[in-house]
């Protein structure tokens, strides 16, 4: 059987895919939030070195994951438009990059509140956390210089420069806490050792992670489908989408 | 279940102000990006509806006149 792998390629057919797509990933994600929120609070118990102020970790350990994942991936469709010149990988990665930022930004905030009462301070210039605050700027960096170009192709271009010369800082963020002395905790949960905590603490962490996930790729799909109506407007599909009125 | 009653819940051990400091920011971040997503759209499509309804005239007004 043949299968057109480039049907979803185009961005009028990934506009409906996505659309039905969308639903799904809010579902899932709003059902793995309540379940991990439950498990991080009722079900995992009290850490016996940071007693209750560990339960930071059930948003702080996957907004850290979330906003590297999503650099990645967002500078992977860049690189992808920029190499095949397919607009819909370029409007991916511009609809990413707000979500990685916020995640970004969540991973620091909640950082700050955990470090203060375990450090005794909100903030240190640690390997970790300036690596972490540079992949902010990096989103931020993105997101601005692309609001600066009118052309959209060429805002994509530009954005996917930014993009590729940055991932150069993920390895710094996640190999930071064995290449340099830190104040930050080494890995929690590695692919090569048993994880360094309780059963339901991790279980809390991961399903928390997955619905995050969830969370992410809905939100994107969302901005997805607004970045290719505005500017698929001129086209046809459009104009009949507008026409039948179920542009929603 | 690690808690006996409400306020020990809120106290967090001595910590609610970094737990909860943690999760209400968090819960913002996400509530604030999914209203900013839905009023972009919101405008989007009222403009591009905006800019259907102007072509639908233009064009009844050249079959008319």
């Amino acid at each position: 059987m043949a299968i057109n792998w480039f049907k979803y390629s185009s961005p009028a057919s990934f506009y409906f895919l996505a659309g039905k797509m969308i639903p799904i990933f809010s579902v899932a994600a709003i059902i793995l939030f309540a379940v991990g929120l439950y498990i991080g609070f009722f079900v995992a118990p009290t850490d016996f070195q940071q007693g209750e102020a560990y339960r930071i970790i059930f948003i702080h350990v996957p907004a850290a994951w979330m906003s590297m994942f999503l650099y990645v991936i967002m500078a992977m469709w860049s690189g992808i438009g920029l190499a095949f010149n397919t607009r819909l990988s370029s409007m991916v990665a511009t609809a990413i990059a707000p979500t990685g930022a916020m995640f970004t930004f969540l991973a620091l905030w909640t950082g700050a509140l955990w470090g203060k009462p375990m450090w005794g301070a909100w903030w240190v210039w640690d390997a970790r956390l300036t690596s972490e605050l540079i992949l902010l700027f990096l989103y931020i960096g993105f997101m601005s210089l692309q609001a600066a170009i009118d052309d959209p192709r060429r805002a994509d271009k530009a954005g996917a420069m930014i993009a590729l010369v940055g991932v150069v800082n993920i390895p710094i963020i996640y190999f930071s806490v064995k290449w340099w002395n830190t104040l930050h905790q080494g890995a929690s949960v590695s692919v090569t050792q048993s994880p360094k905590m309780a059963t339901t603490m991790l279980t809390g962490m991961l399903i928390m992670s997955i619905a995050c996930w969830m969370y992410a790729i809905a939100v994107v799909l969302i901005r997805t489908r607004i970045i290719i109506l505005e500017r698929e407007r001129h086209t046809a599909w459009v104009g009949e989408l507008q026409g039948a009125g179920v542009a929603s | 279940m690690n808690w006996t009653s409400v306020a020990d819940f809120l106290d967090m051990g001595g910590y609610g102000f970094y737990v909860w400091g943690s999760y209400l920011v968090s819960l913002l971040c996400i509530a604030g990006e999914i209203v900013l997503v839905f009023n972009r759209k919101r405008t989007l499509l009222r403009h591009l509806s905006l800019i259907h309804q102007s072509t639908k005239q233009e064009k009844g007004n050249e079959t008319t006149s």
